[in-house]
């Protein structure tokens, strides 16, 4: 299986990463490099087998519903590249 | 007075204590170490004030008697870690300017426990590279070079800078993450000694992530007895990461009693790939003889999906970094490009922000998730690491520990061109089985090649059974002996 | 299939039938997030209710809030549906600004809750049952202002993070109306539960509703999804809007374009959100920072122990027990709080009676007047004062009306104000006999045409009523009458 240049940048766009001409040509090689490595994989007989969903085997650990955090809104917007009376300020968005 | 920056961890908790010298002697050693090594490019940011600051409280300390287990031990940190009111970028230009407000489980239990912050680390681009050419500030080079040659080599990755600036003495120890190899590659081109523990065993939090399930936190230190007195405070069980797992942590320096006699070794014989170089294979042996003479046995073992699992962690670490990174979006924290719209600047943000290798692993990792190639990829891979650690499971029945190399070469030079990334991603193929297993590996130097570059070689363990491996590793060590430092050149 | 029938709808061309599957999101009842530990309250600060965990800070992990666990649970028993012993979370992959992880943490392939149903009995006695497809936690996201700035939006991510249930229905509901009865429905199951608080003002309640429409008996038409919507009223209007524009558009000639719509209340219409929506690709995958989600029956079985009576079983026992109408039964039970003050009104009297006042007289005014039931002027024990006062024989009913107005207005004991106000009816027959002697002595006229015409007989009560003030006895003054007229 190879991909072409539209799906190079069909997956780019679904990345939110903007790629020229040239970079999605020269990704298609590279992309396509890997995928057909990977191809290896189909070699694997993988009947019956469960993925592996967690590497750790316990019981997962949960929180108490107590309120814990939280009443810092100027740290959490102090990286902000924009902010206002802590909001965070993006260009607009049209619904 | 010896320099102060020639002690190793032990030693230097030890000279302390004797009030042979003081934290702040100590630190200002490094600091001034650090300042004449620029040309390693091992730290991206400097601390020298903190180191200090934290040096002095380290003295009263010390003076009243109530020193803690890494007390006045100046350490470096992965740039990785987020640590509070110190930059962390993960060596990426999206994390342009970032000062995390919080402190990693990680850094945070070594300040616990008494450590001086010199600095932070170099690493390959949110840790996705085996040279740390990727990182947003350039190259590190690795101290050591070939016998009469003046050519630059990789230190490895994506831990390069914490195993540059460990091999070059400027920094007593240093925290590093490991994904597919990146703690036991970078220690094993630079000679020092880095372990993975177990998937689970080091807290996450705090740790900016590459992908989730195979990421875990290790030291990498000069010698076995450092790494392990580093672990044990690095590790904890911490309610705040899920995946943190609740078994208390061991005194791994206990475990260095030098005893292997009666140990089985397994010697997993799909580790010897086409086209090993001959000084991998000769070195491999030695670690076998070592071992044999120090009383263990050799058991010859199989891991019949060793070499599914390099392609197959191809399709599972890209997958969840291509998620973990989608959060470096230019609206709370880094870098951002403006745009005509909000698109235009998530996409003009992250073009200019992500580095190339970066790029390439959240296209993969975007496309093996899309609709349609789930189940033919990241299901398939996922069941293959299964597999996989069913073959360890099946391993583990019969042997203690496993020997393998720990790279398939000794460190090559800076600036390779590689067109091929297939070819790059091959530098992990020893070490990559042991996170898609979640398994503890650790990389101890074995000797040095014919050109006078170190080498090393790796034991994997089973799960939480780290003890095994700092004991095996510190028979290795003593039987190939310490490797002096790297012949000062920059 | 008389009822099925008077669901469709008359198109120009024949009749259709709409289809409609909702999707619920009801937030969890819990103190603090899904993952995190800040907290889950209404409005506040930008960004107070926000920890580092909520901003997606680098290095930030998810820990689940056992609470909101169990309460998704308990829906799920309250749903009659199956509760899944080991879930997953998966990532929903997707970027906007007021989603800062770039994912949603959801359940996409293995939800805590399975299928189930919901009863829905409808004003013309019909049970419609609606099959529920799944239950699932998930995060909420933050909310995005575009009004506050010319060319930016302002981020608040104080509900990031908070813990929702979204409730998937089968597409088994087949007209506005059922629409309607189920939101009314689930809303009504969540807050028996305690689950989450239903206030869908606040937005904590809200529902996705596909609509599609088709000819009976035809397979499946392509659907429109109705977003957002978080009026129960709208909802109605919504449909009828949108299977109306379907059929329109299909009766043309024309086909549905598959489609997310927002219904605009003020025109009374549905529109597309986005002319061109990207195709989404949400590129699911389980969450690796989380373990599975797995518990024992054991749990489950003390939940379901712990479980208030449901309204379902309440109606039941309320028909059964009490004797009450089917209808009645299900308007009492439509709140838990309405139920219980039914039930203390109802207690060692009539239930008939009593559902009667609480739901024409009672319930009507409190309606009437917006009040929440915690407001309400006449407490029931003055309803069942009153109600007394009406089994004694002390007061008729129309008397009861007034005295509830009175109750209502200036409060005290019904019995005392009875008596004060001399309200209590006339049982003495020597006085309703002098009153209907002076009444038969003044209208020989009509004393004739009664006895030709017995039906008459109202128009005397009516007088003799009237001169009494109400007080009367109506049953004495009818037998007097009828003995005093030779009937
Ligand atoms: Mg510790
Ligand atoms: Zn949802």
């Amino acid at each position: 299986m190879s991909i072409d240049k539209d799906t190079v940048k069909r997956v780019a766009r679904l990345a939110r990463l903007s790629v020229t001409e040239e970079e999605a040509e020269s990704l298609k090689g590279e992309l396509n490099s890997i995928l057909n490595w990977v191809e290896m994989l189909n070699e694997v007989d993988v009947d019956g087998v469960a993925p592996m969903t967690s590497v750790v085997t316990q019981e997962m650990k949960k929180r108490d519903d107590v309120v814990t955090d939280g009443n810092y809104a100027n740290l959490v917007v102090s990286n902000a590249p924009a902010s206002e009376e802590n909001y965070f300020m993006v260009p607009k968005v049209i619904e | 007075m010896t320099d102060l920056t020639s002690l190793t961890i032990a030693e230097a908790r030890e000279g302390l204590a004797k009030k042979e010298f003081t934290a702040t002697e100590l630190t200002t050693s490094y600091i001034k170490a650090i300042d004449g090594a620029d040309q390693l490019n091992a730290y991206v940011t400097k601390t020298p004030e903190k180191a200090l600051e934290m040096a002095k409280a380290s003295d009263e300390r010390l003076a009243k008697g109530e020193a803690r287990p890494l007390e006045g031990i100046p350490l470096g940190i992965k740039d990785l870690y987020c640590t509070k009111g110190v930059g962390a970028y993960a060596c990426s230009h999206i994390l342009d300017g970032f000062k995390p407000e919080y402190e990693s489980t990680v850094s945070q239990n070594l300040w616990d426990d008494g450590a001086v912050m010199l600095g932070k680390l170099a690493m390959d681009e949110f840790a996705m590279g085996s040279t740390t050419e990727t990182s947003y500030f350039g190259p590190v080079k690795n101290p050591w070079r070939a016998e009469g040659e003046t050519i630059d080599r990789v230190p490895g990755g994506s831990s390069g800078g914490s195993a540059a600036a460990v091999a070059a003495r400027i920094c007593a120890g240093a925290t590093a993450s490991d994904t597919g190899g990146s703690i036991r590659q970078p220690a094993a081109f630079t000679g020092t000694v880095g372990i993975k523990p177990t998937y689970g065993r080091c807290s996450r939090w705090g740790m900016i992530a590459f992908a989730s399930s195979l990421d875990q936190a290790g030291p990498i230190a000069r010698t076995v007895r450092d790494a392990a007195i580093m672990l044990k405070s690095m590790a904890s069980v911490d309610p705040k990461d899920t995946t943190s797992v609740d078994l208390p942590v061991p005194d791994y320096e206990a475990a260095l009693t030098g005893n292997v006699k009666g140990m089985r070794i397994g010697i997993p014989k799909e580790y010897r790939v086409d086209g090993m170089p001959e000084e991998v294979e000769a070195n491999w042996q030695q670690g076998i003889d070592w071992l044999k003479a120090a009383g263990a046995e050799i058991v010859d073992i199989s891991l019949p999906m060793t070499k599914y699992a390099l392609p197959a962690y191809y399709i599972v670490a890209p997958a969840e970094a291509s998620s973990n990174l989608a959060r470096y979006d230019g609206v709370k924290y880094g870098l951002r490009v403006n745009g005509n719209d909000i698109v235009d600047m998530y996409e003009k943000t992250r073009a200019a922000g992500f580095g190339s290798e970066v790029k390439r692993r959240i296209l993969i990792g975007t496309y093996v998730l899309s609709a349609g190639y789930y189940d033919a990829y990241y299901l398939r891979a996922q069941k293959i690491r299964s597999l996989i650690k069913q073959d360890f499971d099946k391993a583990f029945q019969t042997v203690d520990t496993i020997l393998t190399p720990a790279t398939p070469s000794a460190a090559f030079e800076l600036n390779k061109e590689i067109t091929d990334p297939v070819e790059m991603y091959l530098n992990d193929i020893f070490t990559v089985t042991v996170n898609m297993a979640g398994l503890p590996g650790i990389s101890v130097p074995s000797g040095k090649n014919g050109q006078g570059l170190p080498m090393g070689l790796q034991l994997i363990g089973k799960a939480f059974d780290e003890e095994t491996l700092f004991r095996t590793a510190g028979v290795l060590e003593e039987a190939a002996g310490i490797l002096e430092a790297p012949a000062k050149w920059w | 299939m008389a009822e099925a029938s008077s669901k469709l709808i008359k198109g120009a061309t024949g009749d259709w039938e709409v289809v409609i599957g909702m999707e619920i999101h009801a937030q969890v009842a819990s103190e603090a997030k899904l993952f995190s530990g800040s907290s889950t309250k209404f409005g506040g600060e930008a960004n107070a209710h926000v920890s580092f965990v909520d901003a997606a800070m680098p290095g930030m992990l998810p820990v689940i809030n056992e609470e909101c666990v169990r309460q998704a649970i308990r829906t799920g028993l309250g749903l009659k549906a199956k509760i899944n012993n080991r879930s997953l979370f998966d990532r929903k992959n997707y970027f906007y600004p007021d989603l800062p992880q770039g994912y949603q943490i959801s359940q996409y392939k293995d939800p805590i809750v399975g299928e189930g149903e919901v009863v829905l009995y409808m004003l013309d006695g019909e049970e419609v049952r609606i099959g529920v497809e799944r239950l699932h936690l998930e995060q909420d996201a933050g909310k995005s202002m575009h009004d506050q700035h010319p060319t930016m939006s302002f981020v608040d991510l104080n509900r990031s993070g908070v813990a929702l249930m979204e409730i998937v229905s089968k597409p088994d509901i087949r007209s506005s109306e059922e629409a309607k009865a189920y939101m009314t429905k689930m809303r009504t199951i969540v807050r028996y539960l305690g689950t989450s608080d239903g206030n869908m003002e606040e937005g904590s309640m809200r529902a996705d509703v596909n609509v599609s429409v088709r000819r009976p008996g035809d397979p499946l038409g392509t659907r429109c999804e109705l977003k957002n919507m978080n009026s129960i009223r709208f909802i109605g209007q919504a449909i009828e809007y949108e299977a109306r524009r379907q059929i329109g558009i299909l009766e043309d000639g024309g086909s549905i374009d598959q489609e997310t719509r927002l219904y605009d209340p003020k025109k009374g219409e549905t529109r597309s959100m986005r002319s061109k929506e990207e195709a989404h690709d949400y590129r699911y995958f389980p969450d690796p920072d989380l373990l599975p989600l797995e518990f024992d029956d054991a749990y489950v079985e003390e939940l379901r122990k712990d479980l208030p009576e449901l309204p379902d079983d309440k109606r039941d026992r309320f028909i059964s027990d009490l004797g009450l109408k089917p209808y009645d039964a299900s308007v009492l039970v439509a709140s838990k709080r309405l139920a219980a003050f039914f039930e203390k009104v109802a207690t060692g009297r009539d239930a008939q009676l009593a559902a009667n006042w609480v739901i024409n007289e009672w319930l009507g005014r409190i309606n009437k007047e917006s009040l929440d039931i915690d407001q309400s002027p006449v407490s029931a024990d003055q309803l069942g004062a009153i109600i007394d006062l009406i089994k004694a024989g002390d007061i008729s009913g129309k008397i009861a009306k007034d005295l509830f107005e009175i109750v209502w207005t200036e409060g005290g004991d019904p019995a005392k104000i009875v008596e004060e106000k001399g309200m209590k009816q006339v049982t003495d027959t020597g006085a309703i006999e002098a009153i209907i002697d002076e009444i038969i002595a003044k209208n020989p006229d009509q004393v004739e045409k009664v006895k030709e015409k017995p039906s008459l007989i109202g128009w005397f009560v009516g007088q003799v009523m009237k001169a009494s003030q109400g007080k009367a006895n109506p049953q004495a003054v009818n037998q007097i009458l009828k003995d005093k007229l030779g009937l």
